[in-house]
């Protein structure tokens, strides 16, 4: 099982997806945001959290253009899995891969804690290691997670179940609690919260593994 | 030649920093400030004759996010 993890200037979440990704058993090569081709049979696309280029403009937006994202929405568009965590989730937005949109958070602050994190469906590679209803505890760091959709766009998250996890007690002012969102075919997955920080009893819990573990099992199968 | 954008959330999108303006001028005794928006203005420099069309889809592409963001453009 093949996983990259795209590095951008400004990404600081990129080695600990790595680890997470190496953990369940993928071999993890680290691409460099200049590359414009991913690199051969990848299974999986990580793009992880940080502050590419500096949130300059809109958090996310000037990667979203850069020449490797092009290749991450071709990956996309033939079918191959993404996940978009934190600013990951803001670059995935932004290239349209996913809907919506991430805006400051409601109450203006930096918010950087554990929070309860309800899993509202197990039908996907991503979140096929836990249970519908389950509550995890994972850290978010954020400014920018305050998901905005209209309710047109979120009465069709619902129908179609592809709202995959939301907030216990929302921080940050996202629409329906929304923390992390699927794509039509629930192959690409944006999340505000950090799984990968929770993957090592020394990260103050494990929630998270599930997620790599079952990403592992779901690619192998497939 | 030079072009100005503006951007601004979209109406019905709600704006904290315009919020959190709001109340700051309220505090000052500023009454009567029934809202406040905030956007961003981004200047370019444009080589002569590019059309406004072209601004418009520099807009499109990346300098406004038009699922929350609307863009006014001024030429000259």
């Amino acid at each position: 099982m093949k996983a990259a993890v795209i590095v951008f200037p400004g990404s600081n979440c990129d080695r600990d997806l790595a680890v997470a990704f190496e953990r369940a058993g993928m071999d993890v090569t680290m691409v460099w945001h200049k590359d414009t081709a991913l690199p051969e049979g990848m299974d999986i696309i990580g793009i992880p959290g940080g502050f590419s280029f500096g949130d300059y403009l809109r958090c996310g937006a000037i990667a979203a253009n850069s020449p490797i994202c092009r290749s991450v929405v071709g990956h996309a568009e033939r079918g191959g899995y993404v996940l978009g965590i934190c600013n990951g989730f803001q670059v995935l937005t932004e290239t349209g891969l996913l809907p919506g949109a991430l805006m400051r958070n409601a109450n203006l602050k930096f918010i950087c804690k554990s929070v309860g994190l309800k899993v509202e469906t197990s039908d996907s590679a991503f979140t096929a290691g836990y249970n519908a209803g389950q509550v995890l505890s994972i850290p978010v760091a954020h400014h920018d997670g305050n998901y905005n959709a209209d309710a047109e766009l979120v009465a069709r998250l619902t129908g179609e179940d592809r709202i995959a996890f939301t907030y216990m007690d929302n921080p940050n002012g996202s629409v329906a609690d929304i923390a992390g969102v699927l794509s039509e075919n629930r192959r690409v997955l944006g999340m505000m919260p950090h799984p990968e920080r929770a993957v090592d009893e020394r990260h103050g819990g494990t929630d998270g593994s599930a997620m790599f573990r079952a990403l592992m099992d779901q690619l192998a199968t497939a | 030649m030079k072009a100005r954008v503006h951007v601004m959330l979209k109406n019905g999108v709600l704006d904290p920093q315009g919020e959190a303006v709001r109340h700051a001028l309220g505090s000052l005794g500023f009454d009567g400030v029934q809202g406040v928006r905030q956007g961003k203005v981004i200047e370019l420099d444009l080589a002569e004759g590019t059309t406004e069309a072209t601004v418009r889809d520099m807009c499109e592409k990346l300098l406004a996010n038009t699922v929350i963001e609307s863009y006014s453009i001024e030429l000259g």
